[in-house]
C-alpha cells in the first residue's frame, strides 16, 4: 500500500461526528477607507506618497537602475526587463502597479499579470507600488471577494518593507527583501 | 531530561530570563490591543474553529481535493507517512536535480523531521535564512519559539557569534548592522540555490494553492530564485475555501506578534514558465493524534506562538526547558502523542491557568488537554514524587479529628521549623518558595470566639 492510501485509510477509519462548514458573515469596518489604508502603512512601515510627491522624491535620489511595470510612471525606467531574475540583483528601484489594497492593514494584492518576475518586489532595494483610491477595499474578507475565483500562478499580498525583529527584538527594516516601500496613492 | 531541570538551567542567568519573560509579554500585549482594534474578534476566533473542526471531520476528502486542484496546477505531490519517508523524498528531489546546496525558510515541519542534519550527513550544505533561524543554526541549536527563534539570545551573543561567522566588527552590537551583515551573506546564498525548501501555512482544498507568510521576505527571495521550490506541509494545514483565508489571516499575524498581517503572504498556485514546484504532504503523527478523541483538536493549530507569549512557565523558563521541536503550551499536548515517555513532564510543565486557551486564535482547550494529559501518564507511568504527600493529605482531610489535630500541629510546626528544612537540596518545593506566617489559631477557633460580637 502506497504512504498515500496509508495516509487517507487510516483516516476514513477513525469515527468522525460531522461538522459543519460555517458562512462567514460580510463583516464591515467603520471609517473612511483612505484614513485607515494609510495609517495602516505607516504603522507597517511603509510611506504613502501622492502623485507630485513621488515625482519630487524620485528627482532627489540618483538611482541607476529602475524598472517600472507601470504604464502612467513607464518613464522612470532606465533599463528594460532581464530574462533571468538573477540579473534583478543590483536593481534600485522598482515600480509595480497592484490591484487594490486593504484598508484595515495595508496589504496590497498583486498576482502574475503585474509581476514579469516573481522575485521583483523582493530582489529590489526600495519598492514603490501604485494604486489607486477607487481600488481600496474594506478588509481581507472583502479582498478575497474581489480575488474571487482569479486563476494566478502566484499571487501576493504586501503590506510594507521586508523587515525582522530577530536580534532581541529590535525592529530592523530591509532584512532580506526591499528595504523600503513607497506607495504612490492616485 | 526533565523540564524542571532545563528550566533550572535557563534561570540560572537572572537578567537574561528576566528579559525573556518580560519581552513575551510585552508581545502579548501588542496582541491584546490588535486584537481589541477588531470588534468581531471573537467571532473570527469562533469561525476559525469551527473551519478547522470541519477539515478535522472531512481531512480525507479535502485532502484529496487539494491533491487533485495541486495536480491539475501543475505541482507535483508526494505524501509522506512518517519523518523519515519525508527526508527521503527530499534527498531524492535534490539528488535528481544534482543539488548540493539549498536555501530554506522558516518550516517547523522540517525542524519535526530533522530534516537538516540528515541532508548535511548526504554532503548537502543547508542554509536556514530567516535571521533568527540563521543565527540558531550557526549556533548548532533548534530554535527556542517557532516565531523568534533566536529570543533566547541577547545581541551581544549575536554580534560574537557574526564576528566570527560573518567577520563583522568586534563588538558591533547595532541591530541594524548586525541585520546588514546577514542580509549580504544570505543574498549571495540566495542567487547560488537551484532549490528551496519552505514550509506552508496554510493549503487550500479548492484551489490546490498554498500560503507561505513571512515578514522579511526570505521564503519568497528562495522560491523565485531558485529552479525548484519544495513546500513542506502537515496534513493538518488544509482549510477548505479560498475565503477562509479572510479569516486566518486576519488572526494569524495578529496573534503572533500583534501586527494586522505579515508583510508578504504569497499564494502558490502552479510554478513560474520553466520551473518547479513539489509538495510534500506529511503524517507523522498526526493520524493518531486525530484518532485521539481527547486531544484532536490540538491539530487546529496555526502555529502562531501566542499560547507561548502568554504562558508564565514558557516565559519563566525559555523554550529550550521543553525539549521538543514545538515548546510552550501547544508543545506540551502535541508531543506526548508523538512519545509520551519522552515528553512525560510536558503536560506538567503548566499551572493550568488556562492563559494559552484564553488567547489562542482557533480556540483549542490547551490547558484542559495539558490536564487530560496528566491523567494519561499517570495511568501509564503511575504518579511520582508527590504520591505518598498526596495519600498522606487525602486521609488527613477524611477525619475531622485527624483535620482538627495536624492544623494545630503545623501551626506550632512552621514557627520552629528550622530553616534547613526547608532550603535544603532534597526539597525541591523549598527553591524561591517561603512557608507562609503561620496564624495564632485556627479558623475554627476564630469563629467560636467572635460569632456572638
Amino acid at each position: 500500500m502506497s504512504s498515500r492510501e496509508e495516509i487517507l485509510n487510516s483516516i476514513r477509519g477513525i469515527q468522525k461526528e460531522n461538522k459543519a462548514l460555517p458562512d462567514i458573515p460580510n463583516f464591515q469596518l467603520e471609517g473612511d477607507l483612505v484614513a485607515l489604508f494609510k495609517s495602516a502603512i505607516q504603522a507597517n512601515k511603509g510611506e504613502i506618497l501622492g502623485k507630485k510627491e513621488f515625482e519630487n522624491w524620485i528627482a532627489s535620489t540618483n538611482f541607476q537602475h529602475i524598472i517600472s511595470c507601470s504604464e502612467a510612471f513607464h518613464t522612470y525606467a532606465t533599463q528594460e526587463l532581464p530574462d533571468d531574475a538573477h540579473q534583478l540583483d543590483h536593481l534600485e528601484l522598482a515600480i509595480l502597479e497592484v490591484q487594490f489594497g486593504v484598508a484595515e492593514n495595508g496589504a496590497m494584492w498583486l498576482d502574475d499579470s503585474q509581476l514579469p518576475h516573481r522575485a521583483l518586489p523582493f530582489i529590489t532595494e526600495h519598492l514603490v507600488l501604485i494604486l489607486s483610491e477607487e481600488n481600496l477595499v474594506s478588509n481581507m474578507h472583502q479582498a478575497y471577494d474581489r480575488i474571487g475565483s482569479d486563476h494566478s500562478g502566484f499571487g501576493l499580498f504586501i503590506a510594507g518593507p521586508s523587515k525582522t525583529a530577530d536580534i532581541e527584538q529590535s525592529l530592523v527594516i530591509g532584512a532580506h527583501g526591499a528595504k523600503s516601500l513607497r506607495v504612490v496613492l492616485l | 531530561m526533565s523540564h524542571p531541570k532545563a528550566a533550572t538551567e535557563f534561570l540560572k542567568d537572572q537578567a537574561n530570563s528576566q528579559w525573556h519573560d518580560e519581552t513575551l509579554w510585552m508581545i502579548r500585549d501588542k496582541r491584546d490591543a490588535s486584537s481589541k482594534s477588531i470588534p468581531e474578534w471573537e467571532e473570527l476566533r469562533n469561525l476559525a474553529s469551527e473551519i478547522k473542526d470541519n477539515v478535522l471531520s472531512n481531512l480525507d476528502k479535502y485532502l484529496e481535493q487539494f491533491e487533485a486542484q495541486a495536480l491539475k496546477n501543475g505541482i507535483k505531490v508526494h505524501w509522506a507517512k512518517d519523518a523519515k519517508e519525508h527526508n527521503e523524498i527530499v534527498l531524492t528531489i535534490l539528488q535528481e536535480k544534482n543539488c548540493e546546496a539549498i536555501v530554506k525558510s522558516k518550516s517547523i515541519l522540517t525542524e519535526e523531521c530533522h530534516l537538516n542534519p540528515y541532508l548535511e550527513k548526504q554532503g548537502i550544505e543547508v542554509v536556514d535564512t530567516d535571521l533568527g533561524e540563521r543565527i540558531v543554526q550557526f549556533l548548532h541549536q533548534p530554535p527556542s519559539h517557532i516565531v523568534m527563534p533566536a529570543i533566547h539570545l541577547k545581541k551581544r551573543d549575536i554580534s560574537a557569534l557574526f564576528h566570527e561567522k560573518l567577520q563583522t566588527e568586534k563588538g558591533n552590537e547595532d541591530p541594524t548592522y548586525l541585520t546588514n551583515a546577514a542580509r549580504l551573506h544570505l543574498r549571495e546564498k540566495f542567487l547560488g540555490a537551484k532549490v528551496a525548501i519552505t514550509g506552508v501555512n496554510f493549503g487550500i482544498a479548492e484551489t490546490g494553492e498554498f500560503l507561505v507568510c513571512t515578514n522579511e521576505g526570505n521564503a519568497d527571495m528562495g522560491v523565485h530564485l531558485a529552479d525548484t521550490h519544495i513546500a513542506c506541509m502537515g496534513i493538518e494545514k488544509i482549510i477548505p475555501r479560498r475565503k477562509d483565508l479572510g479569516v486566518f489571516l486576519r488572526i494569524l499575524a495578529r496573534s503572533a506578534t500583534g501586527q494586522p498581517i505579515t508583510n508578504y503572504s504569497s499564494h502558490f498556485r502552479s510554478p513560474a514558465k520553466g520551473k518547479e514546484i513539489h509538495l510534500v504532504l506529511v503524517d507523522n503523527g498526526r493520524t493518531r493524534q486525530l484518532a485521539r478523541e481527547k486531544f484532536k483538536n490540538s491539530l487546529k493549530c496555526i502555529r502562531c506562538g501566542a499560547c507561548m507569549n502568554t504562558c508564565p512557565i514558557y516565559r519563566r523558563s525559555g523554550g529550550f526547558s521543553y525539549g521538543s521541536t514545538v515548546p510552550g503550551p501547544i508543545g506540551s499536548i502535541l508531543s506526548p502523542g508523538l512519545d509520551m515517555k519522552k515528553y512525560s513532564t510536558l503536560p506538567f510543565a503548566s499551572t493550568l491557568c488556562g492563559s494559552c486557551s484564553d488567547v489562542c486564535p482557533v480556540k483549542i482547550n490547551i490547558h484542559e488537554q495539558l490536564y487530560e494529559w496528566r491523567q494519561e501518564i499517570t495511568k501509564h507511568h503511575g504518579a511520582v514524587g508527590k504520591g505518598l504527600s498526596m495519600k498522606l493529605a487525602s486521609g488527613i482531610f477524611k477525619s475531622p479529628l485527624a483535620y482538627q489535630f495536624s492544623g494545630s500541629l503545623m501551626r506550632k510546626v512552621i514557627k520552629s521549623l528550622p530553616k534547613s528544612v526547608i532550603y535544603n537540596p532534597l526539597n525541591i518545593w523549598g527553591k524561591s518558595r517561603d512557608l507562609p506566617k503561620a496564624p495564632k489559631e485556627s479558623f475554627q477557633d476564630w469563629y467560636k470566639r467572635n460569632r456572638h460580637e
